[in-house]
């Protein structure tokens, strides 16, 4: 399926395994979390980049000790009003992973700039809408009043931007 | 009261802008109603029994006079000449057209308005006290926290796909007009003993088919913290709350669900998780909003006002309205005005557009230009001079926004039912109606004192019937509609969820129940005892007797 990433449309390179899918030799592979969980040790010596399905019932707490090793973690929408995957994104990127987070499943040109702002980089977008129509609804709101989101240039944060020039280390004269 | 600066007013344009590429979609069918529904439901557009249905957020109930005149213009021009004032202090225009809508929109945003987030599965309209900056037993006014929570929940995009609505409801004031404990979160402002401010923070109450008081989760947390705060709740909530019923979907039963020890015990672990290094800004930004609600350049003026006294001493009608419909204000020589939205026989809430101008002009010269929408579905002067009352009653009465009823059997707060709702069972606006006539004896309510009725047209409650002292909740069985009473809630900072009194009626069996009911307690009442107290001191037992006895 294409994906959306920087506003471009590009191709998804990873194998997707299922639970029981033979491990390849080599190469990227997606598995599902608690695939990952079960075969751990077996996968730290994969040649290749790792990713994780993770779902809407997994929690974060234990997936943070796998981190440095995945390059890879998929948030999948069961229905595109089913909003998790949005407390679950800004979670993965609040203990500080900053590889590819992937939306999959029910996503929809609508929902895609919130889920840019809690930290997805890529969609998987099917071939419904265009790109055209993908980038400008990912666009529509320059402007946001939440601090610490993620936001491509041009876009601003509303309270960070009305008190920029009255930050307090601004008026302290120069130490050296 | 706030104004928007260029960041508020660029938002609120996009958005308008961004709704309207959405509906052009729909319009052309590129965009499937699925699809579209949540769109159109956060920018305030319902599809109702008859048409679409706009509801314009009104934050914690603040107008200015110009803001109500376009209202006035929008009944007119896209409406069929009259809004609808709602419980969540809101107003709603019930004949729109989906065309016409971003044109709605555009218009609003030209005086500082939007409908962004009045409805869906999102954080809702903010409400507060209708007497906040005026009333005289506030702590502080409660506006520039509701402002500052409504800009931090507008298109949050972590928590705009929640399992279910979300409302959230702030007071300054210990004697509570804005039913803090009966919202999913409420927030209710404290002092310690240094003066310092802090909130207590309530969750999981709520009305609908499970009627719940909130539970404290912190009594006194900081100031500063409020907003990093919230997110932590919303976040539990986001995460954990069912998605599997939309019946349970509330984070009442979540909290439920888990206990309250346990919902707290992960909140606070979310709470402790998160970084906080940006509540600073909101706290440099909580005192910027604050300079716009400064109280107003109120003259000094003696308490005794000679115009005044002699005015209610010589006219009765004015004498009745001053007793019910004028309040005590914090300042000398001005009282807060309620303008009833009540006449007998009237729709709760209803407004014509002359009604609507008719307000924002006394506003503009008697009221500091604001007007309040009050949660009982009636409007507010906030500040008019004792010595200017006598004037401002006799234009309201002119205009038919007179009735003496505030807080008495004929101010009904009442949903639209089965006249409008898609979700309702039954009708609520002619129930409300036919209880209106029959207590349309002014001597008779003031009589009875206060009471509150509320009305629900079916179990998602809006008409709030669970906190009415009395409630009706229309059902319907087989193809009939009947009503279901309950007797002895209350929304203030004594809540309590009212107990169903026994079988339901028949409509117009209603007015006849309602009347045994006020007089068992007009026969049992000692003296000056209310009739929610007389209630909690004589329980439901004589008034199940008066209604179900053997004829």
């Amino acid at each position: 399926m294409p994906l959306l990433k920087n506003g471009s449309i590009v191709s998804d390179d990873w194998i997707t395994l299922g639970t029981d899918d033979p491990l390849p030799e080599s190469g990227d592979v997606v598995i599902p979390y608690a695939r990952l969980l079960k075969e751990w040790e077996s996968l730290t010596d994969h040649d290749g980049r790792l990713g994780v399905v993770f779902t809407n019932i997994d929690r974060i707490e234990a997936l943070t000790l796998f981190l440095p090793r995945l390059a890879l973690i998929i948030l999948p929408f069961p229905s595109f009003t089913d909003g998790r995957a949005y407390s679950l994104a800004r979670q993965i990127r609040e203990v500080g992973y900053s590889r590819e987070l992937r939306a999959a499943g029910n996503v929809l040109p609508d929902q895609v700039q919130f889920m840019l702002q809690v930290g997805f980089d890529t969609f998987e977008i099917g071939d419904r809408f265009t790109a055209d129509v993908w980038l400008k609804a990912s666009r529509q709101m320059s402007l946001a009043y939440q601090r610490g989101l993620y936001r491509p240039p041009g876009q601003q944060e509303v309270w960070s931007e009305r008190h920029r020039e009255a930050e307090p280390w601004l008026e302290q004269p120069h130490a050296g | 009261m706030y104004r928007y600066d260029e960041f508020d007013r660029q938002f609120v344009t996009q958005r308008v802008a961004q709704f309207r590429d959405q509906a052009n979609r729909r319009l052309a069918g590129e965009l499937t109603e699925d699809e579209f529904r949540p769109l159109r439901l956060m920018n305030g557009l319902y599809l109702q029994l008859h048409a679409y249905m706009l509801r314009i957020a009104v934050p914690y109930g603040t107008l200015s006079s110009r803001q109500l005149n376009t209202l006035a213009l929008i009944a007119e021009k896209w409406d069929r000449g009259y809004g609808h004032f709602t419980t969540r202090q809101n107003i709603q225009f019930n004949w729109i057209k989906l065309e016409d809508t971003a044109d709605i929109l555009d218009t609003l945003a030209g005086v500082e308005m939007h409908a962004i987030q009045t409805s869906g599965n999102c954080i809702r309209n903010v409400t507060t006290d209708q007497w906040a900056g005026a009333a005289a037993d506030e702590l502080a006014d409660p506006r520039p926290v509701g402002e500052l929570v409504r800009q931090w929940s507008s298109l949050h995009p972590e928590f705009s796909y929640l399992p279910r609505k979300f409302k959230i409801a702030v007071t300054g004031s210990p004697n509570d007009r804005a039913a803090v404990k009966v919202h999913d979160i409420g927030l209710r402002l404290h002092l310690n003993d240094k003066g310092k401010r802090g909130w207590e923070v309530l969750v999981g109450g709520g009305l609908g088919r499970t009627p719940v008081i909130g539970v404290t989760v912190r009594d006194f947390l900081p100031e500063q913290e409020l907003i990093a705060y919230l997110e932590a709740i919303m976040r539990v909530y986001n995460l954990y709350g069912r998605r599997d019923n939309k019946y349970k979907a509330r984070i009442k039963i979540l909290v439920h669900e888990l206990g309250a020890d346990k919902f707290r015990a992960e909140v606070e672990a979310e709470y402790a998780r998160r970084p906080h290094a940006d509540t600073k800004v909101e706290e440099r930004e909580l005192q910027r909003i604050t300079t716009y609600f400064a109280p107003p350049q109120f003259e000094k003026l003696p308490r005794w006002s000679a115009t005044f006294e002699e005015a209610r001493g010589k006219n009765k009608d004015f004498a009745n309205w001053v007793r019910t419909n004028v309040a005590a204000h914090r300042v000398d020589g001005y009282a807060i005005v309620s303008v009833s939205l009540k006449p007998e026989g009237g729709i709760p809430g209803d407004a014509t557009a002359d009604q609507m101008r008719t307000v924002a002009d006394l506003a503009l010269r008697h009221a500091f230009d604001e007007i309040r929408v009050s949660h009982h579905q009636n409007l507010v002067l906030p500040h008019v001079r004792r010595d200017d009352l006598f004037a401002v009653w006799k234009i309201l009465n002119a205009a038919g926004l007179a009735a003496s009823n505030i807080g008495l059997a004929g101010d009904i707060i009442a949903c639209p039912g089965l006249d409008y709702c898609s979700l309702a069972t039954a009708r609520s606006i002619p129930i409300a109606q036919s209880i209106s006539r029959r207590f349309a004896d002014l001597n008779r309510q003031h009589e009875i004192g206060p009471l509150r009725i509320n009305i629900s047209g079916c179990i998602n409650a809006c008409g709030h019937h669970h906190v009415g002292h009395i409630g009706i909740l229309g059902l319907d069985k087989k193809g009939e509609e009947y009503y279901q009473i309950t007797l002895g809630g209350s929304s203030s900072e004594n809540a309590s969820i009212g107990t169903i009194l026994g079988p339901g009626f028949a409509g117009e069996d209603v007015p006849d129940a309602i009347e045994k009911i006020v007089n068992t307690y007009l026969a049992r009442r000692q003296p000056g005892e209310e009739f929610l107290s007389a209630y909690r001191r004589l329980g439901p037992q004589p008034f199940k007797e008066a209604l179900y006895a053997a004829a």
